[in-house]
């Protein structure tokens, strides 16, 4: 045996192995919930009403990637998708 | 006089000289041209310098004030940037193009006159080609002729306008025009071209991602920001700059969630930033100009750190396609990490450089109350975090590992991600001494609680989004392909109005052809063979129909091929041919 034998550990990167992205994930979801509570004790000011409402700004921010994703997926990609030798055949 | 060159100067003659040192210390040249421009431009106090007469009015080579002067600033930075990152960059064509590029564009920024405008903006368009056609591949060629085609059109446009303008207004200065007169349209679209307004912008998502990997870089930074100059200048306050900048904000990040190339999907989120600037020098308060051009700067940083980092990966792995690319962190571990600074820019996260100047517009849209503008601008800041904060980094450096093992990017290039890195890092946390240049004096404060909370809560919720829609599949899988934009105008609307033309006219031709050279010459010919025999067969076939006798007929018609042929007929073939010649000569005249 000449070859050295390849360490697993060595081949996989740190967000290679489920139980890290299982964690960071856990992380950004208490992000998610700690960003929405702030709402509750501090009130936001803003130059439109509608800015100061609880999770305004949240439901926006989600509503909106939502819509895009959808859109250019079901609407635009059906629309304009050309196979890629569309221009030179 | 003061003791200065021209600001142009000594980056576009400097540029042109580069051909004629080679290795180390054509290297030392391109880095340090930059550098002794600054140094000049910093020379220059306010006013204008170097009149001279031309026709019935004057050029003026240098305008300094503060619009100019930070368009001035951040160019010479960029160039600089630029320069380190295409440091090994061996190539005669690049090097004179990128560094006579950003002369152009600092002289088209200088510029107090509209025909030095004029010349700087053809300058633009002339060295950027090169750019694109460097890569030397059929697509380059192809899209670099393209880019060619659009800013010769946009700039003849222009070219139009100024001299309209100065004809009716007798003066060539460049300064506030303002929509109204023909003059002022075609100026205005001429502009719009460079500034790639929907329709006008295929352009730029068309050519960018097939120019080299360096002279995107280039590209990214010059053109653009020189058109965001020319309508601050010339157009603050437009209204119909509201509506172009909010479409341009918004449709491309539809395109940019969908496109696999992810040269591409940066320029698309170009537009899209670009759009925030042109929004606010449509509003055209001191805080909206402001925030137009503060942004300008901060985008010039974080799209040319954003595509250093893309171009970097390219230069590794040769790829660039989001189906191709993934799990890179591991090999490019730095470049990820500049990626990631980048995307937090574009994506204004607080305490980097977007946040700072995107909420001057935001804000400057909402005191003026215009409430559809402001759901769409705060609809691209959550699209744009999307497609160019997480889609980015996430398919290039994450995702599935596609398997690729590179070196990391080299360290020229990771000095210039670096440097632009920590400037986006540092105006983030820093605003003031940013804004301390702009052209208009402010106190404005981005960093108030609710400002922080309400965006970090937009993007957060973004990024879920993101998140939930992947794990659920439903995000849209990358797909090798080819997306249609406006340019399929030009592309295959060029290329219908062409098939169109060879049916038609080349239908006609060969219809012609068919009847004119081939059938008609060949019954002349057959008949001009026998022609007694034919014409007394004729007539004998009528008589035959007429009659209704039909015995005999075969023998008839052989007794006169005979005698056709052995020339037995009384008449020659001559006289036949004089006696039909005058019967319908006679018939003619008869008719008249």
């Amino acid at each position: 045996m000449s070859k050295k034998p390849i360490s697993i550990d060595e081949e996989l990167g740190m967000f290679d192995k489920p139980e890290n992205v299982k964690r960071l994930l856990r992380i950004f979801y208490a992000c998610v919930v700690v960003s929405l509570a702030i709402d509750i004790f501090y009130h936001k000011h803003g130059i439109f009403t509608w800015e100061s409402f609880f999770g305004f700004y949240s439901v926006y921010g989600f509503v909106a990637c939502v819509i895009l994703v959808i859109v250019a997926k079901y609407v635009l990609r059906p629309l304009v998708m050309r196979k890629e030798d569309y221009y030179n055949d | 006089m003061i003791n200065a060159l021209p600001p142009a100067m000594i980056l576009i003659l400097g540029g042109l000289l580069v051909p004629l040192f080679r290795g180390r210390t054509r290297q030392a040249l391109l880095l340090l041209l930059p550098v002794i421009s600054f140094i000049n431009l910093l020379q220059l106090p306010h006013g204008s310098f170097w009149i001279y007469p031309f026709l019935s009015d004057q050029i003026i080579l240098a305008r300094v004030d503060k619009l100019s002067l930070i368009f001035g600033y951040i160019f010479h930075l960029v160039a600089f940037l630029s320069a380190l990152y295409a440091l090994h960059v061996d190539d005669a064509v690049q090097n004179v193009a990128g560094t006579v590029y950003a002369g152009a564009a600092i002289g088209a920024v200088f510029a107090g006159d509209m025909f030095t405008l004029f010349v700087f903006w053809e300058m633009l368009t002339i060295s950027a080609t090169f750019l694109i056609l460097a890569r030397r591949t059929e697509r380059a060629l192809g899209a670099g002729f393209r880019y060619f085609m659009v800013h010769v059109a946009g700039g003849l446009c222009l070219l139009a306008g100024i001299i309209m303008h100065v004809s009716q207004t007798g003066s060539a200065a460049f300064d506030l025009i303002g929509l109204g007169t023909t003059a002022s349209w075609l100026i205005f679209v001429g502009i719009g071209v460079n500034s790639a307004w929907p329709f006008l912008h295929p352009w730029l998502t068309d050519a960018y991602p097939e120019a080299t990997i360096t002279g995107t870089i280039f590209l990214s930074a010059f053109t653009t920001k020189t058109a965001i100059y020319a309508l601050a200048r010339a157009f603050p306050g437009t209204e119909e700059l509201i509506f172009i900048g909010g479409a341009m904000a918004a449709f491309p990040i539809f395109y940019a969630v969908i496109e696999n190339d992810l040269r591409r999907v940066l320029a698309y989120s170009l537009i899209n930033q670009v759009g925030f600037m042109v929004v606010g020098i449509g509003i055209g308060t001191a805080l909206s100009i402001n925030g137009a051009v503060a942004h300008a700067f901060n985008d010039l940083l974080f799209k040319g750190l954003l595509f250093m980092t893309m171009g970097a990966v390219m230069y590794r792995t040769g790829k660039i396609n989001a189906t191709d690319l993934g799990g890179l962190y591991k090999s490019m571990p730095w470049t990820c990490g500049f990626c990631i600074v980048g995307a937090a820019s574009i994506s204004a996260f607080p305490l980097f450089s977007g946040f700072v100047s995107k909420s001057m517009v935001m804000e400057a849209a909402a005191h003026g109350d215009m409430r559809w503008l402001w759901f769409i601008l705060l609809f691209a800041s959550a699209g744009v975090f999307h497609h160019a904060g997480i889609k980015i980094p996430f398919f290039a450096f994450f995702s599935h590992d596609s398997g690729i093992r590179c070196k990391e990017a080299p360290p020229h290039m990771l000095l210039a991600m670096g440097i632009s890195a920590i400037l986006c890092i540092l105006i983030g946390c820093f605003p003031q001494y940013l804004y301390s240049i702009l052209p208009y004096a402010t106190d404005y404060q981005p960093y108030s609680i609710s400002h922080v909370l309400a965006q970090s809560q937009l993007l957060i919720f973004s990024a879920l989004a993101f998140t939930l829609l992947l794990l659920a599949g439903i995000y849209p899988a990358e797909i090798r392909s080819v997306n249609v934009d406006a340019d399929w105008i030009y592309r295959q609307g060029g290329r219908q109005i062409y098939r169109f033309c060879n049916w038609a006219f080349n239908g006609i031709n060969v219809w012609a052809d068919r009847i004119f050279v081939q059938q008609f010459t060949k019954l002349l010919a057959r008949f001009f063979e026998e022609p007694g025999g034919n014409l007394q067969k004729y007539g004998y076939r009528l008589w035959v129909e007429g009659s209704g006798i039909t015995e005999n007929q075969e023998h008839v018609t052989q007794k006169i091929d005979s005698r056709s042929r052995s020339a037995a007929y009384p008449v020659g073939v001559g006289v036949l041919l004089a006696v039909v010649i005058l019967a319908l000569a006679s018939l003619l005249l008869y008719l008249r």
